[in-house]
């Protein structure tokens, strides 16, 4: 069997014999528990515990929701308002599931960050990454749809502009908006379909969720310095890590704890702060909102989407060469679904040896960059489409794809990496040295 | 590495609301009262909202409606809590459409209020949260975190800001207000001072019953608000002690680990 050598299940009790020969499902269990895992994961190694804990929660409040609701244009919106002062704790579910998806994408951005920053996009991790993808864009379909249900203006609208970039495709885009909208027009087909496929699609997020932790549990975590554990033996693998359980299953559940603390302080004293004013107003197809914003996750690539305008070089060119196929709205589409196809190709494009960024000094700093530019993107694409901020979106999106397209590819040949542990075990020692024997303030240092 | 966490959190936190912020696209002036329902532990004052369904009834409802409210809620603990009795009488002085019997009848307590009559008078059960009072600095609505959403705050400064200048426009005469996006709106000046005559004695001037009819429209849009914070301060509470014993429980178990056998400081 593939992955880091430990102990496996032995059944011990009659019983347990009689199952495990039938179905190994309590074996199965037990390696997913006690996976080894490297003992030097830092705080940002939590998010994988709140991601899991944000779809259960999503699917559980979901279900009950979807016992109360009325997916119908005439009566979506009261019918949310009737779960909101009727149901018996109608409202704590709604507003759980509704800041539950705020905390699912804080988390996943954390997650996909953090996976940046540590080379987890490597080899051999390349499958666990795109299914992570894979996940995410699916989110993003899924909560996109989920906020089209309460049918506020902003519900609408979105989904109008949304499904309207469809239509910017060439030759098909008619026909596909036609097909995805159930009509000429974002109207109650439009609804009907998004309430199921809403309902849908966590449930293939969860089947993907398997295979995501199936493969890194086939290759073993990544972990701060990138350095794999070793495999040599078994008793050289538990030098470099310990089991899940307890010793990550405590502490990941001592970060659940706190955030949530957070969490449950947004829904219960400011549940609405994330969302907007315009959708408690009931959809009108015949008065546009000033402003049609999309929800916050989505800010950084809805402002990728609007930077590429008819004026910009690039779409000049591409318009040119394609002799007019491409235009600037389908030249922005493009955009908006190859920043995140770029990033779906790191593990090819990142040509640098080194896993952890730890270890990379020009990296480091392109790195941060990154993160800064995704929350100056988020920003941008909440301000309204003129100048300055069409000029600055510009600038931002080129950055987000020169990152991937340009910069990672360059990096891994013109950059002298530090020295890296030797393993993990040396990399877990020094840093206890340095905490247990010097003030504190040290970062472990590479041992020779 | 925690602080780092907590840091990018709250920034995450104080970006995203910018788009909230900007999508409610207000420009005017908004005043920040001070409500009964502000902050973590706010709750509605019962009187404020019996005075601001007296408002409501005798002057908002002439042109505007509250058609996701039933009158049963105004007997609600938490709201208006008006007695039973008074519950059924005030329903009664409506009519609502019954299909059963195809005809006018006297409202009954599950009935709810009757939509707007005027065309374009919008329904105010969800107005206070339709609108935001407060987006700054520069759209990224940080300010709500502090000051909250300023819905309420919108409605009070929008009934009291008017100015006193109209303008037609396509043969409609628009009024001037300084609170208003654009700074003139359809709705004529509703408040003159001494409009209502409260019960309790309180002295019905302009801004008094622009912030009393503000405080029951809050209610009107989040009738369960006292509840929700009672839930959100009990989980908040809960979490705080189980984080605590999980800290503590995570310390013990990697302490072998980490060559600790006595406790130093984290």
């Amino acid at each position: 069997m593939a992955g880091i050598p430990h102990d496996h299940y032995e059944p011990n009790s009659k019983g347990e014999k009689w199952l495990h020969r039938r179905l190994p499902v309590v074996g199965l269990m037990y390696d997913t528990l006690m996976i080894p895992t490297p003992k030097n994961l830092n705080w940002m190694w939590i998010w994988g515990i709140v991601l899991t804990f944000c779809l259960a929660l999503q699917i559980i409040t979901g279900i009950v929701l979807a016992m109360h609701y009325t997916p119908h244009v005439d009566l979506a919106f009261a019918s949310v308002e009737h779960i909101m002062r009727n149901v018996n704790g109608g409202h704590m579910l709604r507003y759980l599931h509704q800041n539950g998806a705020s905390l699912f994408f804080i988390a996943v951005y954390a997650h996909i960050f953090r996976g940046l920053y540590y080379g987890s996009y490597k080899e051999p991790r390349e499958v666990t990454w795109i299914i992570g993808i894979l996940i995410f864009v699916l989110m993003m379909g899924t909560a996109f749809m989920g906020y089209v249900l309460p049918w506020g203006q902003m519900s609408f609208w979105g989904a109008t502009v949304i499904t309207g970039l469809f239509g910017a495709i060439p030759f098909v885009g008619d026909a596909i908006l036609t097909w995805l909208q159930g009509g000429p027009a974002v109207d109650n087909a439009t609804l009907n379909r998004f309430f199921s496929l809403h309902y849908l699609l966590p449930f293939l997020i969860v089947g993907l969720v398997v295979v995501h932790i199936w493969a890194f549990h086939t290759t073993g975590n990544n972990n701060p310095t990138g350095v794999e554990v070793r495999r040599t033996s078994k008793e050289d693998a538990a030098k470099d890590t310990v089991p899940f359980w307890p010793y990550y299953v405590i502490k990941d559940l001592f970060a659940l704890a706190i955030i949530l603390a957070v969490f449950f302080a947004v829904v219960g004293f400011m549940p609405n702060y994330l969302g907007h004013p315009d959708n408690y107003i009931e959809a009108n197809p015949l008065a546009t909102p000033a402003h049609i914003v999309p929800e916050w996750y989505f800010l950084p690539f809805y402002a990728i989407l609007r930077a590429f305008t008819g004026d910009v070089w690039v779409v000049i060119a591409a318009n040119f060469l394609t002799g007019g196929i491409i235009d600037a709205k389908f030249f922005g589409v493009i955009a908006m679904f190859g920043a995140i196809v770029a990033m779906a190709l790191a593990p090819w494009l990142d040509t640098s040896s080194v896993r952890s960024g730890k270890y990379r000094p020009m990296f480091k700093w392109w790195f941060w960059l990154l993160v800064i530019d995704f929350f100056f993107l988020m920003w941008l694409g909440a301000m309204p489409a003129e100048e300055p901020y069409a000029t600055l979106s510009l600038i931002a999106s080129a950055y987000w794809f020169a990152y991937f397209l340009v910069i990672l590819p360059l990096l891994g040949v013109i950059e002298k990496p530090l020295p890296q542990p030797e393993t993990i075990e040396a990399d877990f020692e020094a840093h206890k040295a340095a905490k247990n024997g010097g003030s504190g303030a040290a970062e472990a240092t590479p041992a020779e | 590495m925690i602080r780092k966490i907590t840091l990018s959190a709250l920034t995450a936190l104080g970006l995203v609301a910018g788009a909230a912020a900007n999508a409610a696209g207000g420009a005017g002036y908004v005043e920040d009262y001070d409500f009964s329902f502000e902050g973590p532990f706010g709750t509605f004052d019962q009187m404020q909202l019996q005075r601001g369904l007296q408002v409501y009834t005798e002057i908002c409802s002439a042109c505007h409606g509250l058609q996701y409210v039933p009158f049963r809620t105004l007997g609600d603990s938490g709201g208006p809590d008006l007695p039973d009795d008074q519950v059924r009488a005030y329903a009664e002085f409506y009519e609502v459409y019954d299909p059963v019997i195809d005809d006018f009848r006297a409202a009954l307590p599950t009935d709810h209020f009757p939509e707007s009559g005027l065309e374009n008078a919008p329904d105010l059960s969800l107005m206070a949260k339709a609108r935001a009072g407060f987006h700054g600095p520069y759209g990224l609505g940080i300010s709500q975190l502090f000051r909250g959403m300023g819905g309420a705050e919108y409605i009070a400064s929008l009934l009291v800001n008017y100015n006193g200048s109209e303008r037609e426009e396509a043969g409609v005469v628009l009024y001037g207000n300084d609170t208003y996006a654009g700074g003139y709106l359809a709705m004529g000046p509703p408040l003159w001072g001494d409009d209502v005559e409260y019960e309790d004695g309180t002295e019905a001037t302009i801004e008094q019953q622009a912030q009393d009819v503000a405080a029951f429209l809050m209610w009107t849009a989040e009738p369960k608000q006292n509840a929700r914070k009672e839930a959100g301060f009990i989980a908040v509470l809960f979490l705080s002690i189980f984080s605590v014993l999980l800290y503590l429980t995570n310390k013990r178990i990697w302490a072998p680990l980490k060559g600790k056998g006595t406790t130093p400081a984290e």
